[in-house]
């Protein structure tokens, strides 16, 4: 008969025995070897039914087909942009997917974006060898002047969005920020000057505190008292929000 | 001239005192401090990241590099000269062989984790320190790995065998003193690194070795509760 080892939300280590017996089916973080069922990364456990499941506590960005992320123009070639994605491999916007308007060939791609720029993309394509194709066609999509840019772990992305984008909203409703969380940890905002470090500051704190249990709850009362309570009536940015917590 | 009793009191299968801690440098991926007696190891993991000259890489793996580094001051008085020698080349590759077997780099083909494995003080057992430094340190970067390392020298100093020798019994004058680093993946037992400088009754080494084994086991488990606790702090 099959057992299992761990309980439900336990923090487990690489080599670690989740269960035995052929009952359980390993899905993400894990493996199987034999009637064992192993932790391949630092994680929490989730167990769904059946199925174990590891969430990731740690680790850098690994670019996914239609995730959002924030990137940095790093080189401007004959026929697109190489773009910087807070992973191990850069990713590259070729002309014909940067604009819905129509840019001729031969002209000066710098008009469009310049080393250095940082744009809100998405990822259209990987490939085996991980060659990250972007595109900025789609809602939301679109370069990026002034405001300011944070790194944050990008496994802590989903806490920082919530579900369905409720931690985000709540964060811009009260603050009344604009902000953009790109799926590679890379956050966008932009407001009063007092504002954006009531957010940074709120953002680190999610970051810090991202296993407690009433996360949402916390931050509200953070931000009540740090914004006098003051829920204005903003301009919520509608974006795509996605990856939001399960 | 005979070794009857340790000189630090230890017995003879005791390893001196281990601390051991993740995440203790803010601005790597990954990072472990471990310290066993005297000998302190601190491990910086970075990547997977791209990695250039373009002809290291490999189109069906992620590769890794490790660096092992003793500080001029690390040791028992004469400055260390610093840079890269001989030896810390030969250390740098045999933990790089040590903590491969461990880790699953196909996710990351044409990219490289690097491992920086720096030692403020050292009192023998260095390579061990590193091994189980690092392997700490990667799991803290998230990298996918089959199993933890875990490492310790044994070895025979007289007629003894022993756990875990310091620089005093490794240097010991009048007798004979094999010193045996080894490195074992935690939970299956496999041994990933073997060296041996010294002499040893080849009948002995299975005994040694299945010492060594045992010992490791003990060191994973202050392996496991620093990966743990650096997570379950924020639980409260």
């Amino acid at each position: 008969m099959s057992e299992l080892l761990i309980k439900e939300r336990d923090i487990v280590v690489p080599g670690e025995v989740l269960a035995r017996g052929m009952d359980y089916i390993p899905t993400s973080g894990t493996y199987r070897e034999g009637e064992e069922i192993m932790a391949s990364r630092v994680g929490l456990v989730h167990i769904d039914n059946k199925i174990i499941k590891l969430i990731p506590l740690s680790g850098k960005y690994h670019p996914k087909r239609n995730d959002i992320i924030i990137g940095e123009v790093v080189d401007v070639s004959i026929n697109g942009w190489r773009v910087d994605t807070n992973s191990a491999y850069s990713a590259m916007l070729s002309v014909k997917d940067a604009s819905s308007e129509f840019i001729a060939r031969g002209a000066d791609l710098t008009k469009y974006f310049d080393i250095g720029d940082r744009i809100v993309t998405k990822i259209s394509n990987v490939t085996s060898q991980n060659l990250v194709d972007l595109t900025m066609r789609g809602p939301g999509l679109r370069k990026l002047i002034s405001g300011r840019i944070i790194k944050v772990s990008p496994m802590k992305v989903p806490r920082i969005v919530g579900k369905q984008g409720s931690m985000v909203s709540m964060i811009k409703q009260m603050t009344n920020t604009k902000i953009i969380i790109g799926q590679n940890g890379v956050v966008w905002l932009q407001g009063e000057p007092e504002a954006e470090i009531i957010v940074v500051n709120t953002i680190r704190k999610i970051e810090s505190e991202s296993h407690l249990q009433g996360l949402t709850e916390n931050i509200k009362q953070y931000l009540g008292t740090v914004t006098d309570g003051g829920a204005k009536d903003s301009t919520v940015e509608e974006m795509p929000v996605e990856g939001e917590q399960k | 001239m005979s070794y009857d009793k340790r000189h630090d009191g230890r017995d003879w299968s005791e390893h001196r005192p281990i601390e051991c801690s993740s995440g203790v440098i803010p601005n790597a991926d990954g990072s472990a401090r471990f310290k066993i007696g005297n000998t302190i190891a601190l491990a910086a993991v970075y990547g997977p990241r791209n990695l250039y000259p373009k002809f290291l890489q490999d189109p069906k793996k992620g590769i890794l590099r490790c660096h092992y580094n003793m500080m001029p001051f690390s040791g028992a008085g004469d400055r260390v000269r610093p840079g890269r020698s001989r030896r810390s080349q030969e250390i740098s590759l045999v933990t790089e062989k040590a903590l491969l077997p461990a880790l699953e780099l196909n996710d990351f083909p044409n990219a490289v984790v690097d491992v920086f494995i720096e030692f403020p003080q050292t009192d023998a057992g260095s390579r061990c320190a590193g091994i189980c430094a690092a392997s700490i340190a990667l799991a803290d970067a998230g990298i996918a790995m089959k199993d933890l390392v875990s490492a310790i020298s044994v070895g025979r100093i007289g007629e003894k065998l022993v756990i875990d020798l310091d620089y005093h019994e490794e240097a010991l004058e009048g007798t004979h003193v094999a010193d045996i680093p080894m490195a074992i993946q935690t939970r299956s037992g496999k041994v990933t690194l073997l060296q041996m400088d010294g002499l040893l009754p080849p009948d002995e080494m299975g005994t040694v070795v299945d010492m060594g084994i045992e010992a490791c086991r003990k060191v994973a488990e202050f392996q496991k509760s620093a990966l743990k606790n650096k997570f379950s702090d924020k639980n409260e």
